[in-house]
C-alpha cells in the first residue's frame, strides 16, 4: 500500500518504502515548522474536515494545525453541540458534511473500522484515520517511528532521510501495558516491525489480546529483564474508557507489576528512548519523575505530530487523483 | 535525485538521453566567472548580498557563484538552498515530486537576493521561488541568475544574469551542471 493519493486507514500491510516516503516527507515539513513563517501553500483551496467523535486534545489540535500550515481550510465538527446528539447516524453526518464540499476527512471514532466504513460512504474523499476504537491510530505509529529515527539519526550525525531504515535494523522495541485495548500498540507494532525493528510486548495476561497469532512480536517473560534489553520503551495508557480497569485487580497492582516506576527506571539502558502517546496517567503506567527524565521524549512526540500529519495530508491529497 | 524518484523515472522510461554536449566544464567555469563580475558590477559591490539556490539543480551553481563572489570581493557571501516544491502551482496535476531540504535561515529583509537556478524554462519554478522568498522577509531586490535560459516562458519573468542563451524545442531537455551543459530527451535532474 502506498500513501500517495490514498486513504490512511491502517499501518498494517504498509510497506517499508511507503513508510519511509511518509517519514522523509515529514522531515521536510519538520524544517517548515522551524521557520518564522511556518506555513506553505501546498494545499491551498482544499477543505479538510476534522470529525472527532471521541475526546482528543493532541491529535485534534495537531491535525488541524497541520492542515492550516499546508494552507488548507479546516471545518471542524464539535460533536457535543452537533446533530449527532440528536441521534443522527454516522452515515448521515458524513453525507451532510460532504455536501458542503470536502477533500479529506480526518476521523476519530470509538468503533473499530469506522474509518474504513466512512471511506465507503464517500469514495471521492480522502479518509485519514485519527484513531478507530481498538483497531488503529496510524499517525501515532508514524510519528513514533519518526521520533525514534530522528533521535537515532541525531546521535549518528546524519539526517533521518539519509539513514533510510538502517537505524531500525535490529533495534529493540518494548511496548508495555494495555496491548489489548490499544490502537496505538497495533499501529506502533506494524510500523516498527515493517521498518526492521524487533518488537517485544509486556503486559499482564489479561491485557494481552486473546491471540497474538500473526502479530510480529514476542511476549516478554520477565518485565525487568525486557527493560534492560530495550533500546526503545513505548508505554501505553491504561484505558479506563474501554474498561481496562476491570482487567487488572487494581491500579496499584498494575503499577507494581508493569508500571515504569523509579526503581525500574534504573534498569534501563542510559541511552534508552522512553515514549508515551499521551495522555499520561502519571503514577499509574509511568512514575511522574520518570516521565520528566531526559530519556523521555513525550513532548517531542507531540511536537513531531504536526510535521508527520502534514506529510500524511500532503501525500494523500496533493498527489494527482486517479481517474476511477 | 532520490532513490524514489529515480525508481519512478526508470519505470516510466524517462531517463535522460544525451543528444549533444553544448558547453564543457571549462565553458561553464568561464560563464560563472563572468556572471560573478556582472553581479558585482550591477550591485556596486557585495554589501547586503545573499545567494539562494533553488533545489535541486540550482544549489551547486549557487554555491559556486557564492564562492567566486567571495574570492573576488574578499568577503563571505552567504549562500543557502531553497526548496519550492510546496509553493508550486501545479500540485495535484502531476505525480508528486520529493521535496528537498531548505537551509535558508536568515531574515532576508533589506538584503539583495541573487536567486540561482540551473535552467530557466517556463518561469513557474521562479514564480514559486518568489512566493517562497516572501516568507523570509522583504528583500530590497531579488535578482535572477541562471546557467541556461532555454526560452518558452509562460510568465512575465526574465533573468538578470545568464550563463548561456539556448534556443530549444519544448520537447527537448537541458541538463546544466558545473560539469557542462547537455541537450537531450527524457527527465534530467
Amino acid at each position: 500500500m502506498n500513501m500517495r493519493g490514498a486513504n490512511l486507514l491502517t499501518l498494517e500491510g504498509m510497506s517499508r518504502d511507503s513508510l519511509l516516503d511518509v517519514l522523509d516527507t515529514a522531515e521536510s515539513f519538520f524544517e517548515v515548522n522551524q521557520r518564522t513563517v511556518k506555513k506553505v501553500p501546498a494545499l491551498k483551496g482544499r477543505v479538510v474536515a476534522s470529525l472527532f467523535f471521541e475526546e482528543s486534545t493532541r491529535t485534534r489540535l495537531s491535525f488541524e494545525t497541520a492542515a492550516k500550515r499546508l494552507g488548507a481550510d479546516v471545518v471542524s465538527l464539535a460533536v457535543a453541540s452537533s446533530s449527532v446528539k440528536k441521534g443522527e447516524s454516522l452515515r448521515d453526518t458524513i453525507t451532510t458534511i460532504d455536501a458542503l464540499g470536502l477533500d479529506a476527512v480526518v476521523l476519530r471514532h470509538r468503533s473499530s473500522g469506522a474509518a474504513l466504513q466512512v471511506s465507503r460512504y464517500v469514495p471521492h474523499v480522502r479518509v485519514i484515520n485519527a484513531g478507530d476504537g481498538q483497531h488503529q491510530h496510524p499517525t501515532q505509529g508514524l510519528l513514533d517511528a519518526f521520533t525514534v529515527r530522528q533521535i537515532l539519526a541525531e546521535r549518528h550525525g546524519v539526517t533521518g532521510s539519509e539513514s533510510g531504515s538502517s537505524l531500525f535494523e535490529g533495534l529493540r522495541v518494548l511496548i508495555v501495558g494495555d496491548i489489548r485495548h490499544s490502537r496505538v500498540a497495533r499501529s506502533d507494532i506494524a510500523a516498527y516491525s515493517a521498518l526492521g525493528a524487533e518488537v517485544r510486548v509486556a503486559a499482564p495476561g489479561t491485557l494481552l489480546p486473546n491471540s497474538l497469532e500473526g502479530w510480529p512480536v514476542t511476549v516478554a517473560k520477565d518485565f525487568d529483564e525486557a527493560l534492560a534489553w530495550a533500546d526503545v520503551v513505548g508505554l501505553l495508557r491504561l484505558q479506563h474508557e474501554r474498561g481496562s480497569g476491570s482487567y487488572v485487580p487494581s491500579l496499584s497492582e498494575f503499577t507494581t507489576t508493569f508500571g515504569l516506576t523509579r526503581a525500574r527506571a534504573s534498569l534501563l539502558k542510559p541511552e534508552v528512548i522512553v515514549m508515551h502517546p499521551g495522555p499520561m496517567n502519571r503514577g499509574v503506567e509511568i512514575d511522574s519523575l520518570v516521565a520528566d527524565l531526559p530519556q523521555s521524549v513525550i513532548t517531542r512526540q507531540v511536537a513531531n505530530g504536526v510535521p508527520v500529519r502534514m506529510a500524511v495530508l500532503y501525500l494523500s491529497l496533493a498527489e494527482k487523483k486517479e481517474i476511477a | 535525485m532520490t532513490q524514489h524518484e529515480d525508481r519512478q523515472d526508470r519505470q516510466r522510461g524517462l531517463a535522460f538521453v544525451v543528444k549533444s554536449q553544448l558547453l564543457s566544464a571549462d565553458d561553464v567555469s568561464r560563464a560563472m566567472k563572468r556572471m560573478a563580475h556582472e553581479v558585482i558590477e550591477r550591485n556596486q559591490g557585495l554589501d547586503g548580498l545573499s545567494v539562494v539556490g533553488i533545489q535541486r539543480g540550482g544549489v551547486a551553481i549557487a554555491e559556486q557563484l557564492s564562492a567566486t563572489l567571495s574570492a573576488i570581493g574578499q568577503v563571505a557571501v552567504p549562500v543557502s538552498a531553497l526548496d519550492v516544491t510546496y509553493y508550486r502551482d501545479d500540485i495535484g496535476a502531476h505525480p508528486l515530486k520529493d521535496a528537498a531540504m531548505t537551509t535558508l535561515r536568515d531574515d532576508l529583509t533589506n538584503r539583495t537576493v541573487v536567486l540561482v537556478d540551473d535552467v530557466l524554462f517556463t518561469g513557474r519554478t521562479i514564480r514559486a521561488a518568489l512566493a517562497a522568498l516572501g516568507d523570509w522577509g522583504r528583500p530590497t531586490a531579488v535578482q535572477l541568475a541562471v546557467l541556461v535560459d532555454r526560452g518558452h516562458r509562460e510568465l512575465p519573468i526574465r533573468p538578470d544574469y545568464v550563463g548561456k542563451n539556448l534556443p530549444t524545442s519544448r520537447s527537448e531537455t537541458v541538463r546544466a551542471t558545473l560539469d557542462g551543459v547537455w541537450l537531450g530527451t527524457g527527465v534530467s535532474s
